[in-house]
């Protein structure tokens, strides 16, 4: 068991559930209710990472992070880090390629919220802010469990992303994933068998959470 | 009466005046008093939704302005817009929109914000009790019935709109229509009942013109958008501005003739006949006009005992039509020789009494006092 691996795997997983949410919110809610020009294009932007394999994501992702790109330079001059092989262009790279699993659910919730809900609170003299607290993320709290549980568990398992920016470098971007691919090759049979194992718990139970989570709001309808 | 009367004179109510050629045409002029409740009634489609959610905020007119006492919520002239937030409305929607996921109290307590949170409880609990749901302060919406479910929307609006020292409106969208019609019938009584202990302008949006007649001092009569006629109910059904309001008042008796006579003895012709009327209502002898009588203006003969009141304005033919409603009948006229029948209301033991069926030979009286005449 690969323990560096695996703590790796789950603070990318966290890191990019944590901040993904927020992001997600603020363009799941215009798809859902706004009516502008363009909105096709936006959802077919965010359906994009769904699409496209994997490697061919992490090749123009690792083009674009590197030192001679405009945004790997940057990075390198704002934090003294590179984008590329390292854990932040790992987290950025993982953030990007989330954006459907997290969007998509919370779309799919934000549109089933009836409008006159949200205008019942702004009449009752709730500012958006406390629309969005008090009644719009309660409504949408199936939506906002499933987008935490499918970025959580597709961050674990993503490996052609993480392969092409992060490299497999040890304790700074080798994944569980990846950790997995490396004791095949090294016909360790019996710890890839463990950490496999170990994947497979996780999804499990973040299905059995989901699961338990939307049945209880089911309850409190 | 005059109590209102001097309220309106003061700088508050209701002051609501909109114009908009798209996407839905308006032109829609009403004042309303504190205590004053005025229904919008209208064809469904006629925009009273629409000037509904114009004074809560929730949609702006291209032209006009919405004032509430000393408070200006909406001036286009001045591109002055307040958010829904800072308008204090007590809205109740439709379809109720209550939050699934908040209790009955927390829903009334939601328009209550300004208070500190123990107060909030406290108050929404007595407005839930004023309802008469008691007992119900912890229930789920979904473990409500519709009737309690609109009442809790009452509360709630009652609750925000009346928070500050009742400086908010209230406004129903056609608050009855999604329960049945035993419970409409009950929760109409009560705001009835509950109306008059409110000192805040009231605007009730329906189509159904019994539930008007039952709620408001006054009607405005909306049609695509425009108001067509102000008054009260009696006004808007026995003098109806024109053909237009008479139709959607849902007034039957509309037909043309020619005013006829002198101002001693004003006439209207009619198809060959000559009607006696009270007065010539601003129009001269010779005037092509279109006049209405409303179901009460009509008397049924009692051919086993003619009185004398049988003289004033007779007319015979024969019952096409008697649809029975309870404790009244419905009766249809084809008078001889006038192609659009008269229908009025009868009571049914009359009916019973004289043996009248379809088929038999009828007259009547058209009362002149209930003759109104409007331009053709």
């Amino acid at each position: 068991m690969d323990s560096g691996a695996l703590i790796l795997s789950l603070k990318l997983a966290l890191a990019t559930t944590l901040l993904l949410l927020p992001l997600a919110i603020c363009i799941a809610r215009p798809l859902a209710w706004a009516r502008f020009r363009g909105k096709g294009l936006v959802d077919a932007l965010v359906t994009l990472p769904l699409l496209l394999p994997p490697t061919v994501i992490g090749f123009y992702l690792l083009g674009s992070f590197g030192p001679h790109s405009a945004l790997g330079a940057g990075w390198l001059a704002l934090t003294g880090r590179t984008l590329v092989f390292s854990f932040d262009g790992l987290l950025l790279a993982s953030l990007l390629i989330n954006i459907p699993f997290a969007v998509q659910p919370l779309q799919r919730a934000f549109e089933s919220i009836p409008g006159e809900a949200r205008e019942a609170a702004w009449c009752c003299g709730l500012s958006p802010l406390q629309t969005l607290w008090r009644v719009e993320l309660p409504l949408a709290w199936p939506g906002l469990a499933s987008a935490a549980v499918l970025t959580f568990v597709h961050t674990l398992g993503e490996f052609g992303v993480v392969l092409m920016v992060g490299g497999n470098l040890d304790g700074a971007t080798r994944t569980l994933s990846i950790a997995i691919y490396d004791k095949v090759q090294a016909f360790d049979e019996a710890a890839a068998a463990q950490m496999s194992l170990l994947l497979v718990a996780i999804a499990v139970a973040a299905v059995g959470s989901l699961h338990f989570l939307t049945r209880k709001v089911g309850r409190r309808g | 009466m005059a109590e209102r009367a001097d309220r309106a004179d003061r700088a508050d109510g209701l002051r609501v005046l909109l114009q908009q050629q798209a996407p839905i045409p308006l032109a829609c002029q009403f004042d309303c008093a504190p205590g004053e409740l005025v229904a919008l009634v209208g064809p469904s489609g006629s925009g009273k939704t629409t000037v509904l959610r114009c004074i809560a905020g929730l949609v702006h007119a291209q032209k006009g302005h919405i004032r509430c006492g000393e408070a200006s919520w909406f001036d286009a002239a001045a591109r002055h817009v307040r958010p829904p937030q800072q308008r204090r409305v007590g809205f109740v929607f439709q379809h109720y929109a209550l939050l699934p996921h908040l209790s009955a109290l927390e829903n009334v307590a939601l328009g209550l914000g300004e208070l500190p949170p123990v107060a909030r409880l406290e108050r929404a609990a007595e407005w839930l009790a004023r309802v008469h749901l008691a007992g119900l302060e912890q229930r789920k919406p979904a473990a409500l019935s519709g009737g309690q479910q609109q009442r809790v929307a009452l509360a709630r609006a009652l609750a925000r709109a009346t928070a500050s020292n009742n400086s908010g409106v209230l406004l129903l969208d056609e608050p009855f229509a999604a329960v049945d019609q035993v419970t409409r019938g009950k929760l109409r009584t009560e705001l009835a009942r509950l109306r008059h202990e409110l000192d805040i302008p009231m605007v009730l949006v329906t189509h159904d013109l019994d539930e008007a007649r039952q709620l408001a001092d006054r009607m405005v009569v909306l049609h695509r958008g425009s108001s067509l006629q102000e008054g009260t109910p009696e006004q808007l059904l026995t003098q109806p501005r024109n053909p237009a309001v008479a139709r959607l008042m849902g007034l039957t008796n509309l037909f043309s003739g020619v005013v006829a006579g002198n101002a001693a003895t004003p006439q209207l012709h009619w198809n060959g006949r000559r009607l006696s009327i009270v007065d010539f209502c601003g129009f001269a002898p010779g005037d092509a006009v279109s006049w209405v009588i409303p179901p009460e203006g009509v008397l049924l003969h009692r051919p086993d005992r003619p009185s004398q009141g049988d003289a004033e304005n007779p007319v015979t033919g024969t019952l096409r039509e008697t649809l029975r409603l309870g404790s009244f009948t419905q009766v249809t006229l084809e008078i001889f020789g006038e192609p659009q029948p008269l229908t009025f209301a009868v009571s049914t033991r009359a009916i019973e009494r004289n043996g009248l069926a379809p088929g038999s030979i009828a007259s009547a009286t058209l009362l002149a006092q209930r003759i109104h005449l409007m331009p053709a």
